[in-house]
């Protein structure tokens, strides 16, 4: 299999070509300008789109019109421009149109700095615009995660007509790897019967997030939940490491689980099992999975570069007789093998 | 004996949400009529903003798409990018457009997207209340402005028509009324010539409407109309700001 | 003869079409209709006034008005 060392921005980029993604839209900020850059190189050459808008809110709206015609398209942006786009994000995730909405997170809050961090994860994961809905986030920890995922998110996206986002921290934006750049299955979009494309040789179609008459949006509500529940049942995407013996298990996602594995292996050289569930889907969350691993395992350390977010979801995920403990380096701070090591010993220790 | 008018095929047979009096009701016909004379309604996408407006998809027998408020230039740019081929209009109030929204159909005229904006100017917020817009005319009350618009603290009122004209991207910008017969039939052509433009892919087209509001005016409809011929116009002058003649751009 | 039929039922009396008939051949209804309002009439003692001009229906905002003519 062909490898090329390859930037994580840049596999992004190019694995949603490869998706058929011919539709970016986008405002700079670091650290994701490559994502724009690349694009706005390469999406001419197979007959796509590139528009530097304006601003983030234009982006995301102009994703949606180009969403509404039946087309795979994307934006990509870090912290405020994120922020700038919750409106749309919530009228596109009511109106079952999908996209697919990059993170290359910087810290915050406020304006925030470049350097890796994951302050996001509840801004994606619970929420972030307004309104009862989800978006599918996934977290890629490697250059050939920005790839596979990128074309993943797409196919979600569309399968169950929502937004999906890819969120990764700037050291997975950033360093590079070897990376296969081809898709490891064929990729293919499905038929778009909903999408607006002119009523000729049919009734006219509406894509729409208004419902005023009584009870509609209730039941609108209801029907979102049921393709969320349908989402949390399978599409849930994890690894593991060394779980099957181990008296702590980690949890972390991104660069902290990468981190985490130099950490476990260290710590199994002294002697020390330890082992890591990383979430590479986190919504939906493995919540059925970091419970019944935490039945058998009953410490469990979760390492995240913020100041705890994840941890309330494996708090709700793991069996009620869990100790769970929390090491967590915000607004750029990245953790050391040694200290996760640390952590991990004393968490051991603790009775 | 015949039928000489009759509602346009492109407006379905059904009452409207509008106030009594309110020419958003107009706009919507003449958008029929236009949709109807250029035999395009089945490749025509509608794009309201929010406000009265945002109901459009019960009147257009067309593909509709809901836009966040102020946004709709910038939706109608992503689906004409992706369908250059439709006909994509965006229907927008004056909050909606000279407010809330004012970066996205400065950029997308600017960009020289080819779609069309109809901009419906009744000097508030119509739909939620009649509070004061960026539109509202000096000293007129709103529920907002309980004292009057005061230009020292509120500024001026904003002329989008006149402002969008500078813009080397925009086609066709022009400001009309609908408030008498004959400003009817000049917007009615205007409509039209708009959708012309954009068939031509001549660039962005818009055409301002000074439309009434007589509810949130707190008048009878009857002196709504005289609101716009009286008030509203000494300040919109009605006019054509630009029209290409051709493809002539830079 | 030109004339006009006013749906009363989707008239809301605005009036635009009394004020603009160059002939006056359109008044108000003293009789509500099921929504409440007082929709526009045609007179039609004076029926034979109207020119089919479609003023009337140019100006109605709920395009209540059809002319023959
Ligand atoms: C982000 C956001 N802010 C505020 C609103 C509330 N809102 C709904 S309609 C409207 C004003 C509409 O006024 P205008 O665009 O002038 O249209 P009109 O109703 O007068 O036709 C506002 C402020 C909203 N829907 N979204
Ligand atoms: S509130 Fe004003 S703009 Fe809205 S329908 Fe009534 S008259 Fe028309
Ligand atoms: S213009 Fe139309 S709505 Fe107004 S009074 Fe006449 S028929 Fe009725």
């Amino acid at each position: 299999m062909d490898r090329r060392l390859t930037k994580g921005n840049i596999a992004l980029a190019e694995g949603a070509i490869q998706a058929h993604c011919r539709y970016y839209f986008g405002y700079p900020i670091t650290p994701q300008n490559d994502i724009p850059e690349y694009l706005s190189r390469n999406l001419p050459k197979v007959g796509g789109v590139f528009i530097p808008a304006e601003s983030e809110i234009a982006s995301i709206n102009m994703v949606m019109g180009a969403a509404a015609s039946g087309k795979r398209a994307m934006t990509s942006s870090s912290g405020p421009g994120i922020s700038l786009m919750q409106e749309a994000l919530s009228y596109m995730a009511g109106s079952d149109i999908p996209c697919v909405v990059v993170n290359i997170m910087r810290s915050g809050p406020g304006l925030g700095g470049i350097a890796p961090t994951q302050g996001d994860y509840s801004q994606a994961v619970h929420g972030g615009g307004h309104g009862d809905y989800h978006s599918i986030v996934l977290a890629p920890a490697s250059v050939q995660e920005m790839f596979d995922l990128t074309i993943k998110a797409f196919e979600l996206a569309d399968t169950y007509r929502n937004p999906a986002m890819i969120i990764a921290d700037a050291m997975i934006g950033q360093f590079q790897e070897p990376c296969r750049l081809t898709p490891r299955e064929p990729v293919v979009v499905p038929d778009k019967p909903w999408a607006l494309t002119g009523c000729k040789g049919r009734a006219p179609q509406l894509l729409k997030s208004l419902y005023l008459a009584d009870g509609e949006q209730e039941a609108h509500n209801l029907v979102m939940k049921q393709k969320y529940d349908i989402i949390r049942d399978r599409e849930v995407m994890y690894e593991t490491r060394h779980l099957e013996d181990a008296e702590l298990m980690i949890v972390a996602f991104g660069t902290p689980a990468r981190i985490a594995k130099t950490a476990i292996e260290n710590l199994r050289a002294r002697g020390i099992r330890a082992g890591l569930l990383r979430p590479i889907s986190l919504f939906p969350f493995p919540v059925h999975q970091v419970h019944d691993f935490s039945i058998r395992i009953k410490k469990i350390l979760v390492v995240e570069m913020n100041t705890g977010q994840m941890l309330r979801d494996v708090q709700i995920s793991a069996h009620r007789d869990s100790r769970i403990f929390f090491y967590g380096r915000p607004g750029g701070g990245v953790p050391y093998p040694d200290d996760i090591e640390a952590q991990v010993v004393a968490a051991l220790e603790e009775a | 004996m015949n039928r000489i008018f009759q509602r346009p095929a492109s407006l379905l047979d059904r009452p409207t949400h509008f106030c009594p009096g309110c020419t958003h009701g107009i706009a919507h016909r003449l958008i029929a009529e236009a949709i109807d004379e250029l035999g395009i309604r089945e490749r025509t996408i509608g794009i309201p903003g929010v406000g009265c407006c945002v109901f459009l998809y019960h009147y257009f027998p067309i593909d509709v798409l809901e836009a966040p408020h102020g946004r709709a230039p910038a939706c109608a740019t992503g689906m004409k990018r992706a369908q250059p081929d439709k006909i994509i209009f965006a229907y927008q109030g004056d909050g909606d457009m000279a407010a809330i929204g004012t970066s996205e159909v400065i950029h997308a005229a600017n960009r020289g997207e080819n779609v069309t904006v109809f901009y419906i100017n009744n000097s508030v917020y119509g739909m939620t209340g009649g509070q004061m817009a960026p539109t509202t005319l000096l000293g007129q009350q709103t529920t907002t402005s309980p004292y009057g618009r005061d230009f020292k603290s509120e500024g001026y009122p904003i002329r989008m028509a006149e402002m969008l004209a500078t813009l080397e991207g925009v086609c066709y910008s022009t400001r009309v009324a609908l408030h008498t017969p004959r400003h009817v039939n000049q917007a009615r052509k205007a409509v039209i010539k708009a959708l012309e433009m954009q068939n031509a892919e001549m660039g962005f087209s818009v055409v301002e409407m000074l439309s009434t509001c007589n509810t949130n005016w707190r008048v009878t409809p009857l002196e709504a109309i005289d609101m716009i011929e009286n008030e509203m116009i000494p300040y919109y002058p009605l006019g054509v700001f630009k029209e290409r003649t051709g493809k002539d751009f830079l | 003869m030109p004339y006009i039929v006013i749906d009363s039922e989707r008239c809301k009396g605005c009036y635009f079409c009394v004020k603009y008939c160059p002939r006056n051949v359109i008044r108000e209804s003293t009789m509500h209709n099921k929504t409440g309002y007082f929709p526009a009439e045609f007179i039609h003692e004076q029926e034979d006034r109207c020119t089919g001009c479609k003023t009337c229906a140019i100006m109605c905002p709920d395009t209540a008005i059809e002319v023959f003519k």
